[in-house]
């Protein structure tokens, strides 16, 4: 069966129909290639006035086929060249036919989707909120190499062209329609294919802008006085955005102006070239490692015991500060009743004032209208009273990260919930067991850790107890679904997964600082593609918390009878509270904040911590932060706080902002190559301290040539 | 081997580089092809005996294209025996004309050679050419490239100076500069410029501003804090993580100017000299060109300088006189800083901070100025070196005869 079905109909218009048997989309692949080929190859013994290309699905095309790209290593880069360049070859003899070619557009269509509707004359579609259009290739650390690139360019224009192909940014039918990507739309499906018979009847010669001989490309030539300029300061900028870690948009900014430069075939050629170099790499492979196959597994519930569906309609939420506030917010915009509970009815109400900010700005900004923000908002009630818990599915509380007060807040909301209600708890260190100790329905018990800002992290670290349920477990899944969030799930242990990789960052940061100079810290974070270095993460979480949670977990240690080693950072951070510096918060850290809201490293860091001005190997701080994480990653999963490796790189990535590029702290490893990982720890151990060495596991696995 | 002598050198005066300036009006073909011509006239030049003009220019395209040294000769009505080529290692290129000449001269292969360089910015604007390094995404992302002025903020920050100091020593290129020409140091070297009919386009210096102060410098704003924010901070960064930021303290005022003008300069062996009876002035005794960190750009010439010390047998005390060009006032103090150089023997008669820059021609005009200040202060060894795009620099040490 073919995934393209020729058809002619009695206005001797062709159609072919995208039609990929067994799949409920449309994939760009060697079939559809051969396919598709092969119906462009029966015009040339055809009379007919023109071509329709439409969907049999409820998309109009997918894009490319991620299962053959992931594959192909650089002995397949000949085979990736090729079916691009044949794509491409089929595209060319449609859009050069002399005759119209309509792209019907009943759903989104994203890669080569989109790459082919632009290969055709016009494009109508269906103005439908839910369709998207556009190249996303770049997520996933590729480019659109069938034709996208080279057509995006001659529509727009160099400059134009670049966020909807360097950033991924995606259209709606309106706004294609502005930019003249799409030339009409239509109401609902049924008028799209008579519009494209009308349009193609009306307008009988067709020719592509490109391929007019009075074509000039719309913003200039690369090399024209008002581009130039600009482009001398693009590839700083870019990299800006990449920090020279992510090679996908660095490879379009240079196919965009290269190609530019050049006729159509030969920018085509340019495309497929830097395509077939960012399929083949490494980062590309990283990325859709994680990005598409463990990030669709766990949006498929890799993790969710198999019980059934729950749709949370009501649910609770204890501590109306920041995260209280937050979560109230994430909720009520998926449509959830909330009651927001605190100490006071004021403070309660000031949790709710989260939202309103939140609302009003989106209304102002013309991403909301009045009416849904009020009714978001109307979704959140904010009490002082536990009774109105009574009829919640589910209760976060997210009160101070302080045991007994916790206690007292399970205790209290227990005793009013019904029998099936889950209590979940948002600490982020400490461990879930101790505190479902408190709770007389401990299977109902569970870690629903989120990250701050709630409105924008997209991850949630579901922590199990030793006593929490299936269905516990099941339920928090789906309300982290429900939330559009993406859950990693977790056993229970001293900070959970998260907490505890980022502290060794923090901590390795902040050890550093007595080996070299500040700066390089900072920059070396930043270079290795961490949002934030570790001095400035720790001056905003504030050093005194800090050291209050490494003081209660000296506490708790020797309660249990371990010995507890105060540590460099441990240390450093002493220090710094003895000269009053605990973060942003009190003014100064390990910066100083300047009243014009702008932040310069304490001059003086250098005379308390590294006075013999002793300096480190910039590769080794870079090396440094990463290898850490991904070690103690490595443990974490050793120890069963892991399930998964999928959690890991997404947890990693998402939630504590382990370079993206990497595809995550155990993905990193891969990337790496486990054996020339080992070999590294190794010798970062030699020069750096024990908890460098690879552990058991690594070893083994470099040993067995194994990967994550 | 065959000395390399200098018989002369000459300039024109540099003329402001925009459309107001004097020298706007004046073709740089025009600029080139008379200097020359003054060069023939006052040594008496039979040009049939000339073997080589070789020319530096860093914008070659339009009006300064297709290699306007061999266009000159022939404009100027030198002789069709006469050969030219043009050449361009960026800002060095009028020392590496000469020191090319040197070694042409110095191989026994030829016996006279005009050196020198032409550069008309207010018509042919730097960047002309376009060029991958600045213009091809991919070549700039691979090899970090940033603008220059940003690599001199660079070195001022890792070198740790205050904007105070850049704008005393640009106080000072003026204030040498005005001195200079008020005692009549340039006076027969720098030959004015005429138009067809003989009047006097321009014959003195145009940029100069004998009224500059660190106090009226103070008033300038940065150049290159906008362009470093657009991402070139963060490469310059990568390159040096020792740096939390930028301090951007180059102004206008403290850089190079830009501006119009050529020069040219004769030299030749002992044969030539007895042959065309030509008095050599100074003699060529090493050259020297090194590579340097792209990035930073600018701090190639003490390596030059270095380099060429160690071909010469020489030591940096042995050196009377040097001439480093102001391409920016950091280039100069760190040049001083990392030899030791004391400022009394540096651009002593002022720099291109003062007098500007003419891209291709400039390294030829600082050389004159060299020797004729050995001359005048009966000094024996003078070093002329400038940075270079690319991250290259460039030295020659002269002897005088």
């Amino acid at each position: 069966m073919s995934t393209v079905i020729y058809q002619k109909d009695e206005n001797q218009i062709v159609h072919f129909m995208l039609d990929r048997p067994d799949s409920t989309v449309n994939l760009l692949d060697w079939r559809f290639c051969e396919d598709f080929k092969t119906a462009v190859g029966k015009l040339s013994h055809e009379v007919f006035k023109g071509v329709i290309i439409r969907s049999s699905k409820s998309t109009f095309f997918a894009g490319g086929d991620i299962d053959t790209l992931y594959k192909a290593t650089i002995n397949d880069a000949e085979s990736v060249y090729q079916l691009t360049m044949q794509v491409k070859q089929a595209f060319r003899v449609l859009e050069t036919l002399g005759k119209p070619v309509v792209a019907c557009i009943n759903g989104s269509a994203l890669g080569g989707g989109f790459e082919t509707a632009l290969a055709c004359t016009a494009r109508i579609a269906v103005n439908k909120k839910t369709t998207k259009l556009g190249f996303p290739e770049v997520t996933l650390g590729l480019l659109p190499g069938a034709g996208g690139v080279t057509r995006m360019v001659r529509h727009l224009g160099v400059q134009a062209a670049l966020p909807f192909l360097a950033e991924g940014r995606l259209l709606s039918p309106e706004n294609a329609l502005k930019l003249k990507l799409v030339d009409s739309l239509v109401d609902s499906e049924s008028e799209l294919t008579d519009a494209a018979i009308h349009y193609i009847l009306n307008n009988p010669g067709a020719v592509q802008p490109w391929d007019d001989k009075d074509f000039k490309l719309p913003g200039g030539a690369p090399n024209s006085p008002k581009l130039a300029p600009l482009l001398v300061a693009a590839p700083a900028a870019m990299r800006q955005k990449t920090r020279g870690n992510l090679p996908a948009p660095e490879a379009i900014l240079a196919a965009v102006v290269e190609g530019a430069s050049v006729d159509f075939a030969t920018a085509s050629k340019i495309e497929s070239r830097y395509f077939v170099a960012l399929v083949t790499g490494q980062v590309s492979k990283n990325l859709i490692n994680t990005f598409w196959y463990q990030k669709n597994a766990i949006g498929n519930g890799m993790n969710r015991p198999n019980c059934d569906k729950k749709i949370f309609h009501k649910v609770g939420v204890l501590g109306a500060g920041m995260m209280g506030g937050g979560i109230a917010y994430s909720a009520a915009t998926k449509g959830i009743d909330v009651v927001l509970k605190d100490v006071s009815l004021e403070n309660a109400e000031k949790g709710k004032d989260y939202s309103r900010r939140i609302l009003d700005k989106k209304v102002q900004n013309g991403h909301l209208d009045q009416n849904q923000a009020e009714a978001i908002l109307a979704r959140i009630q904010a009490t002082d009273s536990v009774e109105q818990l009574n009829d919640c599915e589910l209760v976060v509380e997210a009160v101070y990260e302080d045991r007994a007060l916790k206690e007292k807040v399970t205790q209290e909301a227990e005793a009013v919930l019904t029998g099936s209600a889950v209590f979940g708890s948002n600490t982020s260190t400490l461990p879930i067991s101790g505190l479902a100790s408190a709770s007389k329905r401990p299977k109902n018990f569970i870690g629903i850790h989120f990250f701050s800002p709630v409105d924008k992290m997209p991850l949630i670290e579901i922590i199990c107890g030793e006593e929490t349920s299936e269905q516990t477990l099941a339920k928090a899944y789906d309300f982290s679904l429900q939330l559009g969030k993406t859950p990693i799930v977790v056993n229970d242990s001293r900070g959970f997964f998260t907490s505890r990789v980022f502290s060794c960052f923090v901590k390795e940061g902040v050890k550093m600082l007595r080996e070299t100079c500040a700066a390089e810290i900072e920059n070396a974070a930043w270079e290795d593609g961490f949002p934030v270095g570790p001095l400035a993460v720790l001056d905003e979480v504030s050093l005194s918390l800090f050291d209050k949670i490494s003081t209660q977990t000296q506490r708790d240690f020797e309660a249990q009878g371990q010995s507890f080693v105060i540590d460099a950072a441990d240390e450093v951070v002493k220090k710094m509270l003895e000269l009053e510096r605990a973060g942003r918060v009190t003014g100064a850290g390990f910066y100083q904040y300047e009243s014009n809201g702008k932040k310069r490293l304490w001059p003086k860091l250098k005379q308390h911590f590294n006075p013999d001005d002793n300096s480190l190997p910039y590769q080794d701080i870079k090396d440094r932060l990463l290898y850490i994480m991904s070690l103690e990653t490595v443990k974490c999963l050793d120890e069963k706080v892991l399930r998964s490796v999928g959690d890991a790189n997404i947890g990693s990535v998402m939630g504590i902002g382990f370079p993206q590029w990497t595809g995550g702290a155990l993905q990193f490893i891969n990337s790496v190559g486990i054996k020339a990982f080992t070999v590294r720890a190794t010798e970062l151990s030699t020069r750096y301290g024990e908890r460098f060495m690879p552990c058991e596991t690594l070893r083994k696995m470099a040993d067995n040539a194994e990967q994550f | 081997m065959s000395e390399a002598f200098i018989f002369d050198a000459i300039r024109t005066p540099r003329g402001i580089g925009k459309a107001k300036g004097a020298l706007h009006e004046v073709k740089p073909i025009t600029l080139l092809a008379n200097l020359l011509n003054n060069l023939k006239d006052r040594n008496s030049l039979q040009t049939e005996q000339v073997d080589d003009i070789v020319i530096g220019c860093v914008s070659p395209v339009g009006e300064q294209g297709a290699d306007i040294a061999k266009t000159a000769a022939l404009y100027a009505g030198w002789h069709n025996d006469v050969a030219g080529v043009q050449l361009n290692r960026f800002c060095g290129s009028g020392l590496e004309a000469v020191n090319l000449a040197a070694m042409k001269v110095r191989s026994g292969w030829e016996h006279l050679v005009v050196a020198g360089g032409v550069e008309s910015m207010s018509r042919v604007p730097i960047m002309s050419d376009g060029g991958p390094w600045a213009q091809d995404p991919e070549t700039s992302m691979k090899t970090d490239f940033i603008p220059q002025g940003v690599g001199a903020d660079l070195i001022a920050t890792l070198d740790g100076y205050a904007r105070d100091e850049l704008d005393a020593f640009a106080t000072r290129s003026h204030q040498l500069a005005t001195a200079a020409w008020d005692r009549r140091a340039f006076e027969n070297s720098v030959i004015p410029v005429r138009d067809r009919n003989g009047m006097v386009i321009l014959a003195r210096d145009e940029l100069i501003r004998e009224e500059t102060t660190v106090e009226s410098l103070s008033q300038l704003k940065p150049s290159f804090s906008k362009l470093a924010s657009l991402g070139f901070e963060q490469v310059a960064k990568k390159k040096y993580p020792q740096i939390e930021a930028l301090n951007h303290i180059h102004h206008a005022g403290n850089s190079s100017g830009i501006v119009d003008g050529a020069a040219a300069v004769l030299i030749g062996s002992e044969q030539a000299s007895k042959e065309q009876n030509l008095e050599p002035r100074a003699r060529i005794i090493s050259t020297a060109l090194v590579g340097a960190d792209p990035t930073i750009m600018l701090t190639g010439p003490a390596p030059a300088a270095r380099k060429a010390l160690g071909i010469a047998g020489l030591s940096i005390d042995d050196i009377d006189l040097f001439e480093v060009n102001e391409a920016f006032a950091a280039v100069v103090l760190r040049f001083m800083n990392e030899l030791h150089v004391p400022i009394e023997k540096v651009n002593v008669n002022g720099g291109a901070i003062a007098m500007g820059h003419p891209l291709g021609a400039t390294g030829a005009m600082i050389l004159g100025t060299l020797v004729d200040e050995l001359h005048a202060r009966n000094l024996k060894r003078g070093l002329a070196t400038l940075c270079i795009g690319g991250g290259m620099g460039i030295a020659a040490i002269v002897e005088k005869v």
